[in-house]
């Protein structure tokens, strides 16, 4: 029970600075690209108009950009202040992406960030522009290299388990950053960055037109945003497939529970909207059985035949399997080696990772006593269980199932909003191109809705792909339980409340300042 | 190759480490706010001159952090996790300043300007002071308890932890590194003042800060030189490589010194370029003074993070029990990690050279309130 809180006061001191770190952070990888353009257009008219636009652009993205930084570096720190198990188990890894952002990407966005804010009349015109398409390319290069850290703890390649120094070791760098899961990963939330930036800029101008204030500045800001906008969120959803078809084969639990799906059948469907049935409680499931049989897992849904299938197979007629399926056993996954291989019941994993931490265990006492013989057997064991290592921690099936409402809910707001936001780029591209933009007060109105929305989108999208993996740190090889600081709960919730205040008065801040600078206006 | 690339790293980080010990003059700077200036004019004159730099001491930390990260991940485990209370205190020493000067100047910051400008004072003091704490316990160790086999124990798999309940406070006071803290702190004050004295357009704010150099300079000086006696008079612990045994040794540090000479001479080096850096900024308008002492700091402090792990030393000593002290054999990355990051880190002379680019072109005129006031500044 006390080792029960203490993880789940530190998920939620993780999930909280995370969740914080991307307010800030998508602004700023958004805006880079877009002011990036801006200044572009200044450069090559020398139209000072432009320089207004990218200056007025650059504040907003300023003020965001340091608390980006200061809340960065808390989730770094937090990898060993709250995760030091996980630090050791997999840090032969994951640190490395983390230094490399370090040295590579973050020198170059801090480093030009200088010049792009205090040498407007330091350096020439093309020189100030390469700094401000540096910072730019900093921010999404590090992105790249988190999201390739995030990856490999959703899908560990290029690596295999040292029984020598009781960890995982890096074998094939050139498979962790170019792991399929990874790819697909950053390139869905550089997009979604992009999506988010292009957004708070149509809602920002919507304001002013609103206000029948910087008619030219909010219609020549919009068409930019709304064509990169646009772009962007064709690729988003397109790598949001390719996600959800890489979750179906790695992650089957998460994709389950984004569907609030049970049990399977062939051609599985889709559900479009859905209300789920709360009685419907896996934990049930052994103790009242039939009871938890006879409950339907919705009270109401509206599905899409097939879609699932077509979803996570791409192929009509086929199986997804659903969360009880999953802990039975019996259906196709992708293990990290990329071989396609049939899922053991997890009672039988659990079992198997027990096998392996003893084997693991038993290797080291023969190492320490020189005795190669058990040493060699005791290797060989833990090499045939070591895919199931993770099961070992493990100690009732069901709590391999994530937290299925927040997942299913976060993902269809986010899929909903994202037809929302498809639907509100085109708008916004045809009234601009009709010069009506400047009459649509309603449109307007929508504008400055939408800042939210993008955010709630955004946010949904990191619960999805976070709660979704749950209880797994390293999918199948390390559950939180086995990462977390063996530190006082008590003081993590000390910590958790400290965050939370300093939080809350930073947001508080932030937002006043934007209000003030939006209401100064481009011409303050 | 393991054995090379384990030196190569720490002498990556330990680099790092010092080279955020010199950046860490813009805390220092900050200490100023308060004391040394006489109205707003000063004050807003003071944040804009280290508002220029501070992205770079941030970032020379965070990339600190990952590099110890990623070439010594059992050190961030048992020192991050351990001493949990120690480095939470820094992050939020940290967190308060990075928005600090983002914030301070502007309308609508809710909390007014003087509490940003506290924000920027208590970075600046404490900050330093407990990363001066930490890098205490390279020399002095800790209360924690390490076992690698205990991920087996799938009840309480946890490898490591503090052995007491203080999770890490109780490492500020230790006397040496405390003293390590002051003189940390007073390093950064020394470099922030000269700092203002090469770069600041403001002969009365000058005059003070050379005033105030004095005093605080004389203070380093001393404090460093007494830090040193205590260093080189300190039992350390050296590991037998063969076997990983951990044994305690007398004078363990300045044995290292005069065993490897070449810590040693940057050492030497270092002082004499913080002696003179110091003497010819009160004595003259030398436009160098700053480069020199930061020089000096920078190589001082290199020196003596190799000389905590270098020659087979114990860099992270167990007090609880030294067999589980942590060495750069048993706490690196594999070979193959280290390899890639030390293929990465070839671009690190790439990087230092565009930064040095940066700060100069950003340094080479002096800062005056009219600069920051003109209409097309970007002001904090």
């Amino acid at each position: 029970m006390i080792l029960a809180s203490l993880v789940d006061m530190s998920r939620l001191q993780f999930a909280l600075t995370a969740m914080f770190h991307w307010i800030f952070v998508p602004l700023t990888i958004g805006l880079g690209v877009i002011i990036a353009l801006m200044e572009t257009y200044y450069v090559r008219t020398g139209n000072e108009f432009w320089k207004r636009t990218t200056r007025f652009w650059m504040k907003i993205f300023a003020i965001n950009f340091a608390i980006g930084v200061a809340t960065g570096i808390i989730l770094e720190f937090q990898f060993g202040t709250n995760w030091s198990n996980y630090a050791w188990f997999v840090g032969d890894i994951f640190g490395a992406p983390l230094a490399i952002e370090g040295m590579l990407a973050f020198f170059l966005e801090s480093t030009f960030f200088a010049i792009m804010f205090f040498g407007w009349n330091k350096v020439s015109k093309n020189v100030h522009l390469l700094s401000t398409w540096l910072v730019s390319l900093g921010t999404i290069l590090s992105a790249f290299w988190i999201l390739i850290a995030n990856a490999w703890m959703q899908f560990p390649v290029g690596m295999e388990f040292n029984p020598d120094t009781v960890r995982n070791e890096m074998v094939d760098f050139w498979a962790v950053v170019t792991s399929p899961v990874a790819v697909n990963k950053f390139i869905h939330t550089a997009t979604n960055a992009f999506v988010l930036g292009s957004v708070v800029v149509i809602g920002i101008c919507c304001w002013y037109l609103l206000q029948k204030r910087e008619e030219e500045f909010s219609r020549r800001s919009i068409k930019i945003a709304a064509v990169f906008g646009l772009i962007s969120l064709v690729v988003l959803i397109w790598t949001g497939d390719g996600s959800a078809y890489h979750v179906g084969k790695k992650q089957p639990m998460k994709l389950a529970a984004m569907e609030g799906l049970y049990k399977s059948k062939e051609g599985t469907p889709l559900v479009a909207i859905g209300i789920l049935n709360p009685r419907k409680d896996i934990r049930r499931m052994k103790e009242d059985s039939l009871s938890y049989m006879l409950e339907s897992p919705y009270i109401f849904n509206i599905s899409i035949p097939e879609g699932l299938s077509l979803l996570a197979n791409r192929k009509m007629g086929t199986i997804v399997p659903g969360i009880e399926d999953i802990l039975n056993g019996g259906y196709t996954y992708t293990n990290r080696n990329g071989e396609e291989k049939i899922a053991p019941p997890i009672e039988e994993r659990m079992q198997r990772g027990r096998i392996a931490a003893e084997a693991l265990a038993t290797y080291n006492k023969a190492r320490i006593s020189g005795d190669e013989a058990n040493m060699t057997e005791a290797k060989k064991v833990l090499d045939e269980n070591f895919d199931h290592f993770g099961y070992a921690y493990i100690k009732d099936p069901v709590e391999i199932v994530p937290n299925v409402p927040l997942v299913f809910y976060s993902f269809r707001i986010m899929v909903i909003l994202g037809g929302f936001f498809l639907l509100f780029f085109s708008l916004t591209i045809y009234f601009e191109r009709k010069a009506i933009i400047g009459k649509q007060r309603w449109f307007q109105y929508l504008g400055i809705i939408s800042i939210p929305l993008v955010y709630i989108c955004s946010q949904c999208g990191w619960i999805v792909a976070e709660v979704g993996r749950q209880p797994w740190t390293i999918q199948d090889l390390l559950p939180v339980s086995a990462s977390v600081s063996s530190v006082s709960s008590s003081a993590v919730l000390t910590t958790i409340i400290l965050f939370f205040a300093l939080f809350t008065a930073l947001l508080a801040a932030e937002i006043g300042i934007m209000i003030k600078v939006i209401r100064k206006g481009p011409e303050a | 190759m393991l054995y090379f690339l384990q030196h190569y790293w720490w002498m990556v980080v330990s680099l790092l480490g010092a080279g955020l010990v010199f950046l860490m003059f813009v805390q220092g700077g900050q200490t100023l706010l308060f004391l040394t200036t006489r109205n707003k004019e000063e004050k807003t004159l003071l944040v804009n001159t280290f508002g220029h730099k501070w992205e770079l001491t941030f970032t020379t930390l965070v990339t600190f952090g990952g590099a110890i990260f990623a070439s010594f991940p059992l050190y961030y485990s048992t020192s991050f996790g351990g001493a949990y209370w120690l480095w939470i205190a820094i992050l939020f020493l940290f967190v308060i300043q990075a928005v600090s000067y983002e914030y301070r100047g502007k309308a609508g910051n809710v909390f007014g300007a003087r509490t940003y400008e506290g924000f920027l004072f208590l970075n600046g003091m404490f900050g330093t002071i407990l990363l001066g704490v930490a890098v205490g316990t390279f020399f002095t160790g800790g209360e924690f308890i390490m076992n690698k086999n205990s991920l087996t124990e799938t009840l309480s798999p946890t490898i490591s932890y503090w052995a007491n309940a203080t999770h890490g406070l109780d490492t500020i006071v230790v006397p040496f590194n405390l003293a390590m803290g002051i003189v940390v702190f007073l390093a950064a004050r020394t470099l922030g003042t000269m700092y203002v004295i090469m770069q600041v357009d403001s002969p009365e704010l000058v005059s003070r800060c050379k005033k105030q150099l004095r005093i605080t300079a004389s203070a380093f000086v001393v404090g460093f030189v007494l830090l040193l006696i205590a260093l080189f008079t300190m039992t350390g612990y050296s590991v037998t490589p063969e076997t990983g045994i951990i044994t305690p040794v007398k004078y363990k540090y300045f044995i290292n010194m005069t065993t490897l000479i070449w810590p040693l001479i940057m050492l030497s080096a270092g002082v004499l370029l913080v002696l003179t850096g110091i003497i010819s900024s009160l004595s003259e308008k030398s436009r160098y003074s700053f480069y020199m002492t930061g020089a000096g700091v920078f190589l001082a402090v290199w020196s003596l993070l190799i000389c905590a792990a270098f020659n087979n030393t114990a860099f992270f000593v167990s007090k609880v029990d030294p067999q589980m002290s942590l060495t750069l054999y048993n706490s690196s990355s594999s070979t193959f990690t280290l390899k890639v990051m030390a293929y990465a880190s070839l671009l690190m002379p790439f990087v230092a050279g565009y930064i040095v680019y940066v700060w100069r072109a950003l340094t080479k005129t002096q800062i005056s309130s009219d600069d920051i006031n003109r209409p097309d500044a970007h002001k904090y």
